[in-house]
């Protein structure tokens, strides 16, 4: 179950974070922070290699006891992160991918609405941008529930 | 105007409409939207309202005083008493009942109370109160005054709230109604009920030239009633009336909108007024639309950027985050740009937020690009490329609405594969045409795929045929002196036996070489009396074998049908028999042709089982040769009896192969001369034969060489008992 999806900007500051489970959300947020240096280890460690699907999939960050941090890049280094609770043992690797994928065709969609600037935030409110993309969040949070 | 004179309770009837009526409060004007409302709901006959108008003398004034209001009440009064309207009735007819206006107030205050944000809300008092068109007078024009003063960006939001009612006949009343009045109920403005009244119309952008808009010109247009709309062609009186009377309003109204002729844009869009779907456009709103794609793209077809999009809207004033909202409905490919269906849907959205409806949180179907658009006014259609791939997504989403932003996200790429697959060239079946036989031209020009065809190791009966025309016409053209030399040296050859069989060997091969050094060097056709020469070879292998080897180079070359060894020994028999041949010399054409025609028929001789066959293969080529040589052809039917006991060793898998052949060649070799137009497979037959004949020169050379180590070893054995002889003979 995703508690906790983010969407980073390249400067790595957050464009868009939300958790489930409302309480707690600052540890979240705080987990969130802290695997950037992860996925910052990562992408360095790709280095030079050709970006496909596989590599912008960074796999799993690291683990804690009760979480697991999923990490995904794309190419404009706009970094997407999710939390899982460990406890799911159902969520296979591919599940993890196709989420991403959601989520990053989710995003594109909302880059391609010409109304949205590149680098505000992903904000879900009443009518506006992002409310697409945060349904399908929700979605995904509840789904993988 | 007489003098009204009212009863207290008309009075004060009277009086609570006149400030029912009253939006403002201005207790001198009542509004015209108010008042038309009212005289609907009296249930009176349009044209009975209308006379009642003009006598209260509305009309005239434009606009309701007190006191016309009063008298219109009267008259209204009178009216449904069944009296005939008249100025004087107003007083003559006593004790009228007071007028009775139907369900009108209740759903006026409705109204009143009813925010526009509720479409349904509204187009359900709408729907209650518009009156048939031909009843709307005047009476809205005057709500529509209140325009023009007020700044328009918000009248603009409030003025499309009702849906706007097409005024009908305005041309007798319009002037009045254009008028501008004073008053402006601007509280009306918010309101609007205008559900009957005011049609706002504010004039196509063309009627008005510059002033933009927000002025409600009510054109006489009178589009059926679930349609009013927004959009109202300026009738030019009124037009003028209005222009010359609210530039101000007019310029306001411009700023809203700067886009080129639709300044009044926003203020003419008002959300389609079909109550069954409030979301429907209309044809005009739709023509309005597609003018202003043209103006940002001029082709229908194409696309408008994001860009441009972004600032189209961002002119109609609404809030980033509602016209971020309405992008996202309106993208349905989520492409990023905008097609012609989905800038209609994205410009339709945007009016009905102006006019304060609330955007829907999905795209309503009506609104959906069409695969095909059923519009008259788009050519959008099935057009291949980016249109036809936008509206294919499209020609989907309409099936799952509910659903449609995720399913969007997943469209376009599929989509853009899927289609960029169809529509692209495709890649064009190479014709590369890999032809391994030029004999065989591919039936099908377009088949990419041309099997090689294995060429025959065996020649064909085409190549037969070209083989022997070569033959026939390089025969010609060689020297005969060769061909004199060969045979006496051939069989000088031949005379040689058993142990010299070593250095004849050698000149076998010198002879071999030589002879192969002429291929077209004919040997002389064995005669008839040579017939018995074979049989005299047979006994000794190794003769044989030499005489086989010896003549085989020669017929090798000749011959299509090669390693007929049969030929040979006839050959070397008739070379032996007759070493000075003359008929040889004498018919050296006649060689290569008979030559040509013997190892077909020597083939065949191996091979055939009917003789008959042979023989008349043998008369065909006796025939080509024209009689040239009437002695050779005898002979062939007498050596193909010889050889056909002859087991040709190492050929009889290539004899059985070709005995078929020649026989069909035998049979075409009339039709030889066709091969002029053959040139090519000509070449390449020669080309084949040519490599016939190597492989079978290189077999030949394996058995000689076979054949020298034989020869060897048994002069080896030789030497052997000789040295143990000699011991003793030199004891």
């Amino acid at each position: 179950m995703a508690v906790c999806v983010a969407v980073i900007a390249k400067e790595n500051y957050p464009l868009y974070i939300r958790s489930t489970p409302t309480e707690n959300e600052l540890k979240f947020h705080y987990m969130v922070h802290t695997s950037l240096d992860v996925v910052d280890e990562k992408i360095s460690a790709m280095g030079k290699a050709l970006v496909d699907q596989r590599e912008l999939y960074l796999g799993l960050l690291y683990p804690t006891e009760d979480y697991k941090v999923y990490g995904y890049v794309t190419n404009s280094k706009v970094k997407f992160v999710m939390v899982v609770d460990s406890s799911n043992t159902a969520l296979r690797d591919n599940e993890i991918r196709s989420m991403f994928r959601k989520l990053h065709n989710s995003y594109t969609d909302v880059m391609c609405n010409p109304f949205y600037n590149p680098g505000d935030r992903i904000q879900s409110r009443f009518v506006s941008l992002g409310r697409a993309f945060d349904n399908m969040v929700t979605s995904m949070m509840i789904q993988v529930c | 105007m007489e003098g009204l004179t009212l009863s207290d309770a008309e009075q004060k009837y009277y009086s609570d409409l006149f400030s029912y009526c009253d939006i403002e409060s201005t207790k001198k004007v009542v509004v015209n939207g108010r008042v038309l409302e009212l005289f609907r709901a009296a249930q009176l006959p349009n044209d009975v309202v209308l006379q009642i108008m003009e006598l209260c003398g509305a009309t005239r004034l434009g606009y309701f005083g007190r006191s016309q209001f009063y008298i219109a009440l009267k008259l209204v009064a009178v009216a449904q008493s069944g009296f005939p309207l008249r100025v004087e009735s107003i007083n003559t007819v006593k004790d009228l009942p007071l007028p009775r206006f139907v369900a009108s107030k209740n759903e006026q205050e409705s109204r009143h109370a009813a925010s526009y944000s509720s479409d349904s809300e509204n187009q359900g008092s709408y729907s209650g109160v518009i009156p048939p068109p031909p009843g709307r007078g005047q009476v809205k024009k005057g709500s529509v005054t209140h325009d023009t003063v007020q700044p328009r960006t918000s009248a603009d939001a409030q003025e499309p709230a009702s849906p706007v009612v097409s005024p009908q006949q305005s041309p007798p009343t319009s002037p009045h109604t254009w008028r501008k009045h004073s008053r402006h109920p601007s509280g009306g403005n918010s309101e609007r009920p205008l559900a009957g009244s005011g049609p706002f119309w504010s004039p196509f952008g063309e009627a008005q030239s510059g002033s933009a808009g927000g002025d409600a010109v009510w054109s006489g247009h009178s589009p059926p009633p679930p349609q009013e709309n927004w959009v109202s062609f300026a009738d030019t009186p009124p037009t003028s009336t209005l222009l010359t009377m609210h530039p101000a309003s007019v310029q306001d109204q411009t700023t809203v909108r700067t886009v080129a002729s639709a300044t009044t844009a926003i203020e003419i869009r008002r959300q389609s007024s079909s109550y069954d779907d409030p979301w429907k456009i209309t044809d005009e709103q739709r023509q309005y639309y597609v003018n202003q794609f043209k103006t940002i793209q001029p082709d229908l077809n194409g696309f408008i950027p994001g860009s441009a999009a972004k600032e189209f809207f961002t002119k109609s004033k609404l809030p980033i985050l509602e016209l971020s909202h309405i992008w996202e409905l309106s993208d349905f490919d989520k492409d990023g740009a905008l097609t012609l269906d989905e800038f209609c849907a994205a410009f339709h959205l945007v009016v009905a937020r102006k006019n304060g409806y609330d955007l829907p949180e999905k795209l309503p179907e009506s609104l959906m690009p069409k695969l095909i658009d059923l519009e008259d006014s788009a050519d959008v259609g099935d057009q291949p490329g980016e249109v036809g791939y936008s509206g294919s997504p499209a020609e989907a989403p309409p099936s799952k609405s509910p659903s449609m932003p995720s399913l969007n996200q997943t469209w376009p790429e599929l989509n853009q594969s899927s289609e960029w697959e169809t529509f692209s060239e495709r890649s064009s079946s190479s014709q590369t045409l890999t032809q391994f036989d030029s004999n065989i031209a591919p039936a099908d020009p377009d088949t990419a795929i041309v099997h090689p065809v294995p060429i025959r190791m065996t020649p064909s009966k085409i190549h037969m045929q070209e083989m022997e025309l070569k033959r026939t016409g390089s025969d010609h053209t060689n020297p005969t002196s060769p061909l004199l030399v060969k045979p006496s040296d051939l069989s000088e050859e031949n005379k040689i036996n058993s142990s010299v069989k070593f250095a004849s060997g050698n000149t076998v091969g010198q002879q071999q070489t030589g002879v192969v050094a002429h291929p077209p060097a004919v040997p002389p056709r064995p005669q008839p009396s040579q017939a018995p020469g074979p049989t005299v070879h047979r006994p000794v292998d190794a003769d044989g074998l030499m005489t086989h080897t010896s003549t085989s180079p020669q017929q090798i070359p000749e011959q299509p049908n090669f390693a007929d060894f049969s030929q040979f020994e006839v050959f070397a028999a008739s070379n032996v028999n007759e070493e000075q041949d003359d008929e040889a010399e004498k018919h050296p054409e006649v060689l290569p042709v008979e030559k040509a025609s013997d190892p077909a028929s020597s083939l065949r001789v191996a091979k055939t089982d009917s003789k008959t066959e042979e023989k008349t293969a043998a008369t065909a080529p006796a025939n080509v040769s024209k009689g040239t040589t009437p002695l050779a052809p005898p002979p062939k039917p007498v050596r193909r009896r010889l050889k056909s006991e002859d087991e040709l060793r190492p050929e009889v898998d290539e004899h059985t192969q070709k005995t078929g052949v020649l026989a069909a060649v035998l049979a075409s070799q009339p039709s030889i001369p066709r091969s002029v137009g053959k040139d090519k497979k000509a070449i390449q037959a020669s080309i084949r034969r040519n490599k016939e004949t190597n492989t079978v020169l290189a077999r030949l050379n394996s058995e000689l060489q076979q054949q020298l180590k034989d020869v060897l070893e048994e002069r080896i054995s030789l030497e052997v008992q000789l040295e143990q002889l000699r011991p003793f003979s030199h004891l």
